[in-house]
């Protein structure tokens, strides 16, 4: 009776990933991460809302056999939410684990998505783990752990957010190799968006049409053009019988703004090509 | 009512439109014509002269000339809809325009149609994005009596009428914006068409044919790339006969150009006239020949500046890589052209054998170039650094001032905007004599003592909080008390954890400040000294803040004063600059309030505050403002600043406020501070009590 909240987390094996999942890769990103990660540098992906990163990690998580343990960070996220706390059971205090700490025991790959949402104070966290030292420091534990070979520390940024308050400091960036991730060329889009919902070379020859006219709205009214995964939903949803129109209202106007006037444009660029 | 007869009528029209008539013009001959109408009628036609008149007497004047005539056949909505747009035209086009306008009712006669009709302000704003996201680049959208466009423009018709339903009238819109970035787009002005059309006996009527020619030509091109759009169009059933489409077979081609049109025309008869539907756009080669040279003269700088920028971010990658290499000077890039799967030019910038990264503005400016000559030149791709230094000095020259912004404007009795109607130029406050704000500091010294106090308090610092559900650690004094509760028979809390809990403030504020000549003498000194006060206060604080005064003489000369800017820091130079805040003329507050709303809109803040220090009412020389009409102007732009998310809120000093504050800021987005001698303690105890 003693166990409910161990038994509540994770255990490392579930963690793997046993499928391998697809992914096409748009130049030399595979080679750069593992040379990477071989010679224990932290990597720092950057790149658009939907271009593929997080299904970059998943991938190489597969390939290297290693656990993917993923945080998605939000304006909130404190150290010790990555490093772990006390918690209160039967009487006496148990220390758990945050999934930065977890990761490091077990030698997994800790994936921190959008890093610069996270506050600010995580940063004292990430430092020693990301140079040469590999240490994570809990000091309430009282407990210096050392990483092993096999831990990787990755994170990923969105360079486009004209946010001061979104930048990631120098002293954070300058300890990572950085893979840049744009939206992949148009064939090869063509090739993942076909593969991801099976849908027809026509159709998909349209959506990529509608997704380059997106992208030139960009900074004209629109924060991002249509992302490739949004592609991939409107493939999806036209793959299984809902009017193109319709799909591409749902999966891409929608999804990309919230201004009546741009939804308005969007359908009607839509309406225009299928 | 009985209707009003002739003398009656002689009598009102002749108050209301005194000053443009005369002995040789009297208003008579107008009160006759309208004597035979209904009351209602009449009182109807009274009410929109007044309103007209406040604009413009001469406009009045054409008005109840055209009414007796527009009457018979419009109802009271139709000739509403017909008096807006002729207003519109005169805030756009000027009195002459204008009197046409009124002239031109017919166009509001079919009543079914009217209903249907879309406006261009309506199919504007979602057109606009349409054709930007169809040519990368950005194209202005713009009124014009028939659809043309100068390569940088598109000119569509003001309404749309000639479809049975609002959707296929929007339609119609569609399909000229797109023909007509089409012509752009695929090259109709890439050709010498006003030579090609010289050599024939009538050129007017075989620049129509040639129009025509291209219309099949980049039909069949939009019908490549948008497929839906013109089966959207065969909908409308109004589809060219087939006979037509086997005699322009070349056209259909994909890689039909201008001269195969060109070529065409010079083989046609050209006895009728060109077929012409209700989409079909007009073509005008001299103004778009202008627009077009003066584009790729700058296009081919902007060009040969990025690339010269993006060589010198190369050679300093190149060196930082390997000291012993360096760029060459004199490189030239490279380009290759490839079409993409949807048929549209790539294009791939290469130095010295490798490609380059090109950053997005030099991708849409190869694309732009290309769309205007077919190609990139290679004297292009030399990067010349000298014309991006050039630019800088250019735009250095011209002093912003120079440069006004037009706002709309409201008008409460036309129910619309008018457009483009008021100027407005950003000025510097020149600095004032003396150290005015020491004094002022000197003057409230014990008071300013309490106020940095009460300020500091306010600031958001880290809170520890305890008895929460989950934290970072562990409240003991909690876990104490729960285990004593524990033993006690009772159940354990959960909330046994402290957590530290940032209070960020995340304010902006902008404060407006009045001007206006009303302010003279201690107003505007006590004004100064509230802002003296209030910036220390927020010093302490650390909210963002801007001061921006405001004035101005008519809408011509709407002024706002910049006294401190968002990104400015507290200096020696804003002290300078608030001693120097000077009376000058009116208060033109609808305007103010649309800049600074602007302003204000671009500062990233949770809560944003438009505070407004005044002394009465919005006003302004002559033209009405005064009164209701600036009562409802300001009320608008208020209503915007809402729909923007910023609060406004009002400080004045003025003791009939309640008459017309309430109906501008609500019920309790201003206060009254009726000793003004108090103004200055007063704001900063306000500022406080608003943002906590």
């Amino acid at each position: 009776m003693n166990t409910p909240l161990r038994a509540a987390t994770l255990q490392p094996e579930a963690r793997l990933i046993n499928r391998e999942p697809y992914y096409e890769p748009i130049g030399d990103e595979i080679a750069l991460f593992e040379a990477a990660t071989a010679s224990l540098i932290p990597v720092l992906l950057k790149g658009p809302t939907g271009c593929g990163k997080t299904r970059f990690m998943e991938y190489v998580a597969w390939k290297l056999k290693r656990p993917l343990i993923t945080v998605s960070c939000h304006d909130d996220l404190t150290a010790s939410d990555l490093v772990g706390r006390y918690l209160i059971t039967n009487n006496e205090t148990v220390w758990v684990d945050g999934p930065l700490a977890h990761a490091v025991r077990v030698g997994g790959i800790c994936y921190l998505d959008e890093v610069v949402e996270a506050r600010k104070d995580t940063t004292v966290v990430i430092h020693p783990l990301a140079d040469d030292r590999r240490i994570l420091p809990i000091e309430k534990h009282g407990e210096l752990l050392r990483a092993p070979e096999a831990f990787v520390l990755a994170m990923s940024y969105n360079p486009g957010y004209q946010s001061v308050l979104k930048e990631l400091k120098q002293s954070t960036r300058q300890r990572f190799v950085a893979i840049e991730f744009s939206y992949p060329s148009e064939a090869l889009e063509a090739k993942i968006v076909g593969a991801e919902s099976g849908l027809d070379a026509a159709n998909i020859a349209r959506l990529l049409k509608l997704a380059h006219m997106t992208r030139n709205l960009k900074g004209n009214g629109l924060d991002e053009g249509a992302s490739t995964r949004l592609l991939v939903h409107a493939a999806k949803l036209i793959q299984r019988g809902v009017a193109p129109r319709t799909a591409c209202h749902g999966a891409i106007a929608e999804a990309l703004t919230d201004e009546a006037e741009m939804l308005r444009a969007i359908d009607e660029l839509a309406s225009s090509i299928f | 009512m009985p209707a009003l007869t002739a003398p009656e009528l002689n009598t009102r029209l002749d108050a209301l439109l005194n000053p443009v008539l005369s002995s040789r013009r009297t208003a008579r001959a107008l009160a006759d014509a309208l004597a035979p109408f209904t009351r209602g009628q009449q009182e109807f036609t009274l009410r929109w002269t007044e309103i007209i008149a406040r604009t413009n007497y001469e406009m009045a004047y054409q008005f109840v000339a055209a009414t007796p005539a527009a009457l018979a056949t419009l109802d009271t909505a139709n000739a509403e809809a017909w008096i807006i747009h002729a207003m519109d035209t005169y805030d756009r086009a000027g009195l002459y325009l204008g009197g046409e306008a009124f002239k031109n009712f017919s166009a509001f006669a079919d009543r079914g149609a009217e209903q249907n009709a879309v406006r261009f302000d309506e199919a504007a704003p979602v057109l606009t994005h349409f054709v930007c996201a169809l040519a990368g680049r950005r194209l202005e959208l713009d009124v014009a009596p028939v659809a043309w466009t100068d390569t940088a423009t598109l000119y569509l018709p003001p309404r749309m009428a000639a479809g049975k339903t609002r959707e296929q009238n929007f339609l119609i819109y569609k399909i000229i914006a797109t023909l007509l970035w089409a012509q752009c787009r695929y090259g109709t002005f890439s050709a010498d068409l006003e030579a090609a059309t010289q050599q024939h006996a009538d050129p007017a009527r075989a620049l129509d044919w040639l129009n025509f020619l291209e219309c099949v030509r980049l039909e069949a091109r939009i019908a490549h790339l948008l497929p839906g759009l013109i089966r959207d169009l065969r909908d409308l059933n109004q589809l060219r006969s087939a006979a037509h489409e086997k005699q322009f077979a070349r056209l259909l081609t994909l890689d039909a150009t201008v001269a195969d049109s060109i070529a065409l025309l010079d083989t046609l008869s050209l006895e009728n006239e060109a077929p012409a539907d209700v989409w079909t756009c007009t073509l005008r080669p001299a103004e778009a020949a202008t627009k077009r040279s003066a584009r790729i003269a700058q296009e081919k700088d902007e060009l040969q500046a990025a690339l010269a920028a993006l060589l010198a971010g190369e050679a300093k990658s190149k060196t930082q890589d390997n000291a012993s290499s360096t760029a060459g000077d004199g490189e030239t890039f490279e380009i290759e052209t490839r079409t993409n799967a949807a048929g549209e030019p790539e294009h791939e910038l290469s130095l010295g054998g490798k490609p380059v990264a090109a950053p997005d503005h030099v991708r849409k400016l190869l694309d732009s170039i290309a769309q205007d000559l077919g190609e990139i030149p290679d004297d292009y791709l030399t990067p010349r650094a000298d014309s991006a230094t050039q630019e800088d000095a250019d735009v250095e020259e011209i002093p912003p001032e120079e440069h006004p912004r037009y706002y709309d404007e409201w008008d409460y009795q036309r129910r619309h905007y008018r457009k483009h109607w008021c100027a407005l130029r950003e000025l510097d406050v020149p600095a004032g004599e003396g150290d005015f704000a020491g004094d002022t500091l000197k003057k409230y010294a014990p008071q300013v003592l309490q106020l940095r106090r009460s300020f500091e308090m306010l600031r958001g610092e880290d809170r520890l909080m305890k008895r929460m559900t989950h934290g970072d650690d562990i409240d003991l004094d909690a876990v104490i008390a729960g285990y004593a509760d524990l033993r006690a028979g009772n159940e354990l809390t959960e909330r046994l954890f402290t957590r530290r809990h940032k209070a960020e403030r995340n304010l902006a504020v902008m404060f407006m400040v009045d001007m206006s000549g009303s302010t003279k003498g201690w107003i505007n000194e006590v004004e100064r000294e509230s802002l003296v006060l209030l910036a220390e206060a927020l010093e302490v604080l650390g909210d963002r803040y801007a001061i921006y005064g405001f004035s101005g003489m008519t809408r011509k000369r709407c002024e706002i004063f910049r006294i401190k800017r968002f990104d400015e820091a507290y200096s020696s130079d804003v002290r300078g600059r608030i001693a120097g805040i000077a009376p000058q003329d009116y208060t033109r507050m609808g305007t103010a309030i649309r800049h600074l709303t602007g302003l204000l809109d671009t500062v990233d803040a949770r809560t944003k505050l438009l505070i407004t220090l005044s002394d009465g009412k919005p006003d302004d020389y002559s033209d009405h403002y005064r009164g209701d009409y600036g009562i409802e102007d300001t009320r608008q732009a208020l209503i915007e600043a809402h729909r923007a998310g910023i609060n406004p809120f009002c400080i004045t000093i003025d003791h009939e406020a309640r008459a017309y504050l309430p109906h501008m800021y609500g019920a309790a987005n201003w206060t009254l501070v009726d000793d003004v001698s108090r103004l200055p303690l007063k704001v900063t105890d306000i500022y406080r009590r608003l943002t906590t």
